[in-house]
């Protein structure tokens, strides 16, 4: 059975196919650093180059593959220098990522998201390489009912967060859910909040959402700074560059961790890296937190979204090879890419196309490889992005945030939007509002409504549906726990104090 | 002196940013510029990059033609934008499709807006309805499963890609009707994009799936799916050869799904012409028989006044069908 795997090493290892796959992974760091542009869009401008080069199939899917791989481990780096998220996966890293560089620990903080991503993307492959075919048919067994529990357990674990403030958490999270119900209805086809205007009938875009709400309020933040001369915080320090040993280790646990929930979650169709991400940074914080440094600057609240978010992008390719659905809207990419050829992905493919399927895989451990490469050295020479003035640097970020989100859009309005949301933005963080709070309730909002609607309609409005399977009952059960657990520990641990 | 450097910034920066942007879309100057107006990766994207490759290979352009996005309301946003903006852009085509067609009906591209708005200049490929249950299920035909639906119309789970009122569920609705069976009275499920519905119906969640015979391949081979019918004219051939369609097991429901493009309403006769004659020639050509099949669409060859007629009649006929089927009043 592990034929599959010889061929497609053999097929990887041809000097054109490593070429490619650095290629790739260079540009898709790129591509994921860059706000605005994420996997989707890297691989929709690159694909119909492919094609055009008349690149062998094998090596088509090998630079995508690269691509997708690299902008995963590309999304960080902004979400860390400049609290800005490079793509939708990247969001919980800022929570962390960006207290850690301004403490002077950017080039350490790189290296170790860079590890936590290879650990991630590792775990994630190798069960890919065992476990798919029979993943996949566990996967499908996720119906609305089972995702609605999961999101319901997705937003008990976020209580995790609710820190220093929980009312203004809750309120944000509130915020993000009712962003999320802006658009056409789902279930029903209703026009909702969308005040005729056929720009708001999808909903707002994620892209435009996160650039607004981060980049564009960072702006103004920067903006009323630089009005106020005795609050200047002045650039962040530049400390030492190699992340040491002992902080690896102090993380491992947690990548290990995430990297599983994050392939569990990856494989799942209709979820991916956001989804990953928020749901292993709020159980680690759950697990690992007992200080309560998640948020300040803790590296394994680092490590756990990014070993999750290279881990989902790795499990969404489960249900493209072995079903032929796509997990996720850059895999339905892929799979358009693989029809460009004629071939068609689904149960079969493990037999019949091994040379792709072999050598998709074999290039995706051979991309990790590269990007650890790449990413380790460079942590330092990237984290002298920040002796670069704020006052320069920030304005070029919402340059090319205008223009990617013009890209997508081709259409100023989604512009006004994004000024729109970033001056809220600003004023939810003048009013001490955190703004991951409102992001997940955005992306985790959404997907239980929706799911939640449709669990609704198949049992034609019987509640009974969202608690019948044994898939739901366990997530109904662990979201219960992580709500009462931490209550019922510190009522425990103050009798015992009580006691003594 | 740090207000001073703001001030002196915004008005390059933004003067940059506007620049960048404007190159991006509004490409002007002989370039042909296809629109798809969704996101990338699509039926629509798809349907740019037919006209974009094949008229590339068959060196019909003498600049490659550029594929630009704008997503919204499935066309609504884009419908506008060359309503208002573009209106005689003589480089510039939209993809459209039978959604298009259906939204026009409804309204949902603006109240002021009919197919007479744009110049429809034809149909490179089509794609056909189909109707899909798991290997598992209980019906081997559509008469079996219309037997169902019509002594008990929400024993049935039926899921797909779109909204109620969308294509996906027109498909569903016209399948009830023909049967005798009213359409409100279905169990309807919407997902995103035909992928989850099939996820869906892979995994138990949902009993029938209305798709499209394209996307099928890999599960048809695979034998893990049965499509009780094809929604179109005559059987398809091929890997579909053995598919019946609805109208020969004795429901009258045909949808077709083709893939088409319009210009702006104020693009002069002669530009209009040179497109009209630019893609005949392309759909002659074997090559471009072949790119299509790949990209799984069957050849559909309506062009110019023809396609105009064919896309005006189908906006009166699906006003008349939403009305019988309960959508609009």
């Amino acid at each position: 059975m592990w034929d599959f795997l010889f061929q497609g090493f053999a097929v990887a290892v041809s000097p054109l196919n490593i070429a490619l796959v650095m290629g790739g992974a260079l540009l898709g760091t790129l591509f994921g650093a860059l706000p605005g542009i994420g996997p989707i869009n890297g691989i929709a401008i690159l694909m119909p180059l492919a094609y055009t080069l008349g690149l062998p199939p094998e090596s088509a899917l090998i630079l995508l593959a690269g691509i997708y791989c690299g902008s995963e481990y590309g999304g960080r780096m902004s979400s860390i220098l400049l609290n800005v998220p490079g793509d939708a996966g990247a969001v919980m890293t800022t929570l962390d990522g960006y207290p850690l560089a301004q403490k002077g620990l950017a080039g350490p903080a790189l290296g170790m998201s860079a590890i936590a991503s290879f650990v991630g993307s590792t775990l994630a492959i190798i069960g890919l390489t065992l476990f798919a075919p029979l993943l996949a048919m566990v996967a499908v067994k996720f119906g609305p009912a089972e995702f609605f529990a999961l999101m319901i357990f997705a937003f008990a674990s976020m209580s995790a967060m609710m820190g220093k403030d929980p009312l203004k958490t809750l309120i944000g999270a509130i915020l993000g859910i009712i962003i999320a119900t802006v658009g056409v209805d789902s279930g029903t086809g209703v026009l909702r909040f969308t005040f005729d205007m056929p720009e708001l009938y999808d909903g707002i875009d994620f892209v435009v959402l996160i650039i607004g709400m981060f980049a564009i309020s960072e702006i103004l933040l920067m903006l009323e700074h630089s009005f106020d001369k005795s609050s200047d915080k002045g650039m962040a320090p530049i400390g030492r560059v190699m992340v040491s040993m002992k902080e690896v280790m102090s993380c491992k646990w947690s990548m290990l961790r995430s990297g599983v929930i994050g392939f569990v979650i990856g494989v799942l169709p209709g979820t991916g890296a956001s989804v990953a991400s928020a749901v292993a940074y709020t159980t680690e914080k759950r697990i690992v937190d007992k200080e309560d440094t998640f948020g300040t600057g803790d590296m394994r609240g680092l490590a756990a979204p990014e070993a999750a978010n290279n881990a989902a992008a790795a499990g969404s390719f489960v249900p493209m090879l072995t079903l032929g659905i796509p997990g996720s809207g850059t895999t339905a990419i892929l799979l358009g890419a693989l029809m460009l050829y004629n071939i068609q992905p689904g149960p079969m493919m493990f037999s019949e196309q091994p040379v792709i399927v072999g050598g998709l895989i074999a290039s995706l451990y051979l991309g990790n490889l590269v990007l650890l490469a790449l990413n380790l050295p460079l942590a330092g020479v990237f984290a002298r992005v920040l002796t670069v003035p704020k006052w320069i640097l920030v304005p070029c970020i919402a340059v090319l945030a205008f223009v990617g989100v013009f890209q997508l859009h081709s259409d100023l309005h989604a512009i006004y939007l994004m000024l729109i949301i970033g001056v809220f933005g600003y004023l939810l963080r003048k009013f001490g509002f955190s703004l991951a709070p409102i992001v997940l309730g955005f992306v985790l909002g959404g997907l239980m409504e929706q799911n939640l609607r449709r669990a609704l309609a198949i049992s034609g409005g019987e509640s009974g549906i969202l608690w019948e399977s044994a898939l739901s009952i366990g997530l109904w059960i662990a979201a219960i726990i992580v709500m009462v657990a931490p209550w019922l520990l510190g009522r425990f641990k103050s009798k015992a104090v009580a006691a003594k | 002196m740090s207000t001073f450097s703001f001030a002196s910034l915004r008005r390059p920066l933004l003067a940059v940013a506007l620049a960048g942007a404007a190159s991006v879309s509004y490409a002007q100057g002989g370039k042909p510029e296809c629109l798809a107006p969704a996101k990338p990766g699509g039926g629509y994207d798809l349907t740019c990059r037919l006209a974009s490759n094949g008229l590339e290979q068959a060196s019909l352009l003498e600049t490659p033609m550029l594929v630009n996005y704008m997503p919204g309301g499935i066309g609504a946003v884009a419908f506008n934008h060359v309503n208002g903006v573009r209106k005689g852009d003589p480089d510039l085509i939209v993809a459209a499709s039978t959604g298009a067609a259906l939204n026009l009906a409804l309204g949902k591209f603006g109240r002021q807006y009919d197919a007479s708005n744009v110049r429809w200049v034809g149909a490179l490929g089509v794609d056909y309805g189909a109707v899909v249950v798991a290997a598992d299920a209980p019906w081997q035909n559509l008469d079996e499963l219309m037997k169902e639906l019509q002594s008990n119309p929400t024993s049935v789970v039926i899921g797909a890609g779109g909204t109620v009122g969308s294509q996906d569920w027109m498909k569903a609705a016209l399948m009830a009707k023909s049967g005798g069976v009213d359409p409100r009275s279905l169990r309807y499920v919407s997902f995103e994009g035909g992928g989850e519905s099939l996820a869906a119906l892979l995994g138990g969640h949902i009993q029938v799936f209305t798709g499209d015979l394209a996307e099928l391949k890999p599960q048809l081979d695979s034998g893990t799916i049965r499509v009780l019918a094809a929604l179109s004219d005559e059987r398809m051939d091929g890997a579909y050869a053995e598919i019946p369609t609805a109208k020969e097991q004795g429901y009258d429901v045909q949808w077709p799904i083709w893939r088409g493009y319009y210009m702006g309403p104020e693009v002069s006769d002669a530009d209009y012409q040179a497109w009209v004659e630019r893609l005949q020639e392309l759909d002659g050509k074997p090559e471009f028989a072949e790119m299509r099949e790949a990209r799984g669409l069957f050849p559909m060859s309506k062009f110019g006044s023809d396609f105009d007629t064919y896309v005006k009649d189908q906006v009166e006929e699906f006003r008349g069908l939403a009305k019988e089927v309960g959508l609009v009043k």
